[in-house]
């Protein structure tokens, strides 16, 4: 066997450094995730809730850009609601990874003390959110859906426990920065202000390249991608479709509504549509404006991951079917007499409003 | 030989779990206790790379005695030794104890059974459900971490290295790591076996190792349990049933009610929020 390299120097229980004084610590920070200088959303729709939580602690917003020719985000995330935009730009930090990105996030947490941190509940916020959070170390708390800010400057990060069953709401007394991951699609984004102005500070990048193992190889983005924490309109189908040709259907429904497909596990399992399509508590929890339930029954464990939808819609044959009960319109009966007709009157729809447009 | 450590948490079976109307607490009474569902897809891949190449494959747990029956499950599926870390002390952990009891557990296993390749956990628990755990491990031990892998690509003994897919929502990332690595398991990483019949009549006599405090010279008491735990939960409510008044649209004619269908939903705020013109 090849003889070990980089050895390791594990730090099993970790200190706070340096200055303990919390007092010294201010600020709201945003981690702006990002893929090749593109924001994720949920980015600038936790900028946008740490302005209301800053205004009410009266404190700054910050934001913090890692990445290679990333100075556009800077600007991107003034206008969207940051004063103070922390930027380490550097080749070497391209691609996410989670050691050099969270000795950037490390330095400029210990340097500029935000009192709360926050992260989008992304695979990437939460990997980088975890390492940090055991560095610091401090309280984190997953996932958050609701956050505020009480009089004595505690956050409160309040999240789905028990498979969505009860809320918790959790606090960190103890450490500073206060951290939590939020998910996508639960906070408004402000309108961007492109008269807004703030100030860009540039953060040496952190490294110590003999250490970094770690390699990308290669991003293969996902055929047909489907974001379905963000989309807006999901399109979801579940056994009741049959087999695998009626999700053209749908997809043809979500298409005309600017949607994705979504799925039942049911019908995952069945390998007639891929996993990335699962709704639900071993899918992706998901916040639609519009969620059509196409052939589902409405199984607890489908249910939690959809019912803060905005607007559900539900086609089932079986009158019982429990997901009637969290649809705001239902509709009993054929989902392959009543899928064709919807995508018809949608089309009509948009041709009556195209000639209104014209004439 | 290869040292693989496999982290698995006994839950609640969440889909158990009911809420009392009247007293707004949850019900554990009769909820059944399995293996948190990822940790078998971390056991597996483990057990996968130990019928490959040859490896000890270590499962370690922290949590309450009865969580002993889970260890002799992942004994009968194939692992050689099972550790279950218990004691008062550790109880109301929350992840920055858990990840710094299992860390110190590591080391311990590291220092029985020699040095440790890779950590596999699960991507998240059915109970605690942050994924916080395994990042915080790989933190405290000075390893790389590999989370969300929905596929195991490669493992050079020789080189020492791993490729790995990594599961993320706008695609999936190959990556290579050096050994030694922590990874965190999807469910689409594999299919978790059945147990072996041998596996099932070793697993019936085995009895998992038991760790206590008094079991570590380094402990830090300060560090484990609620007193360790920095996060505070300083309410649980069980949000308002949402009030949906279901307008159910007439089928009898398809056509009309997909027309019914679409003026009801254009009456609501959606093509503003949407951009339907
Ligand atoms: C640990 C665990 C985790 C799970 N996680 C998830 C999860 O994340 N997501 C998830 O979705 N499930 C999950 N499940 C599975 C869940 O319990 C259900 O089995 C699943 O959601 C059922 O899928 P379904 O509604 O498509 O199928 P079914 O329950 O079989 O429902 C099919 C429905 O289609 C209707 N139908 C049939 N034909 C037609 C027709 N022509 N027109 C109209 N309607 C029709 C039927 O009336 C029926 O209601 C999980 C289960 C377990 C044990
Ligand atoms: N008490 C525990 N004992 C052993 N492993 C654990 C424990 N808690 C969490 N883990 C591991 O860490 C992963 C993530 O857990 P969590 O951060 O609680 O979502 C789990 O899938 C397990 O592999």
């Amino acid at each position: 066997m090849a003889e070990r390299t980089g050895k390791r120097k594990p730090m099993i229980g970790l200190q706070p450094e340096g200055d303990i004084d919390w007092s010294s610590y201010r600020g709201v920070m945003v981690f702006v995730e990002q893929r090749n200088g593109q924001a994720k959303p949920v980015s600038w729709q936790l900028i946008g809730e740490a302005t209301r939580l800053a205004a009410k602690l009266n404190v700054k917003v910050m934001a913090l850009v890692i990445g290679w020719q990333v100075s556009e985000l800077a600007e991107e995330s003034i206008y969207h609601g940051a004063d103070e935009v922390y930027v380490c730009d550097s080749k070497e930090l391209e691609h996410y990874r989670t050691r050099p990105y969270s000795r950037v996030c490390l330095h400029v947490i210990r340097k500029y003390k935000p009192e709360i941190v926050l992260m989008g509940a992304t695979n990437t916020g939460r990997d980088l959110a975890g390492a940090i959070a055991t560095h610091l170390p401090t309280g984190l708390t997953a996932d958050s859906t609701q956050l505020d800010v009480d009089e004595e400057r505690l956050l409160l990060a309040s999240r789905p426990a028990f498979s969505e069953k009860m809320l918790a709401t959790i606090l960190c007394k103890q450490f500073k920065p206060q951290m939590a991951t939020a998910r996508a699609g639960v906070f408004e984004q402000l309108p961007r202000d492109t008269t807004r102005t703030g100030e860009v500070i540039q953060v040496p990048p952190q490294m110590d390249p003999g250490e970094i193992a770690t390699e990308m190889i290669e991003f293969l983005e996902t055929k047909g991608s489907v974001n379905l924490a963000e989309a807006e309109v999901i399109v979801a189908g579940g056994r009741g479709l049959g087999g695998p040709a009626a999700f053209e259907m749908l997809k043809e429904l979500a298409d005309e509504l600017g949607g994705v497909v979504g799925a039942s596990r049911a019908v995952v399992d069945l390998g007639w549509i891929g996993h990335d399509h699962q709704v639900g508590q071993t899918g992706v929890t998901v916040r639609p404006k519009l969620y059509f339930a196409i052939g589902i029954s409405g199984a607890v464990q489908h249910v939690v991951g959809m019912q803060n939808s905005s607007y559900i819609v539900a086609i089932n044959k079986d009158a019982n079917a429990p997901i009637f009960k969290i649809a705001n319109y239902a509709i009993v009966g054929d989902l392959f007499q009543i899928i064709p007709a919807i995508i018809q009157a949608v089309r009509t729809r948009k041709l009556e409003r195209l000639q209104l447009l014209k004439y | 030989m290869l040292h693989i450590v496999v982290c698995i948490k006994q839950v609640p079976d969440s889909r158990e779990i009911r809420i009392d109307p009247k007293t707004n607490t949850l019900i554990r009474q009769g909820v059944p206790a399995i293996v948190n569902y990822y940790d078998l897809h971390g056991l597996e891949e483990a057990l996968r790379i130990k019928d490959e190449f040859g490896a000890r494959v270590t499962v370690i747990t922290m949590g309450p005695p009865s969580a002993e029956k889970a260890l002799c499950q992942c004994v009968s599926m194939g692992a050689d030794e099972g550790v279950l870390v218990s004691d008062r002390a550790f109880a109301g952990a929350d992840t920055l104890a858990t990840s710094y009891v299992l860390a110190l557990t590591i080391q311990k296993a590291e220092d029985t059974w020699g040095p440790v390749d890779m950590i596999f956990c699960g991507k998240q628990t059915l109970d605690g459900d942050t994924g916080q755990v395994g990042p915080g491990i790989a933190c405290r031990l000075d390893m790389d971490q590999l989370t969300y892998v929905e596929l195991f690509e490669s493992l050079d003994i020789e080189k020492q290295e791993v490729v790995v897919r990594r599961h993320l929502e706008d695609g999936v990332e190959r990556v290579r790591a050096r050994l030694p690595v922590l990874i965190t398991a999807l469910d689409i990483l594999n299919r978790p076996r059945r147990a072996s019949l041998p596996g099932v009549l070793r697993a019936a006599r085995y009895k998992p190792i038991v760790w206590t405090t008094n079991d570590f010279s380094n402990l830090d008491r300060s560090k484990i349990g609620l007193k360790g735990s920095p996060t505070i939960v300083s309410k649980t409510w069980v949000p308002e049933p949402k009030q949906v008044n279901t307008e159910y649209v007439d089928s009898a004619n398809v056509v009309a009610a997909a027309t019914d269908l679409l003026n009801r939903l254009y009456a609501t705020e959606l093509p503003q929020k949407l951009g339907w013109s």
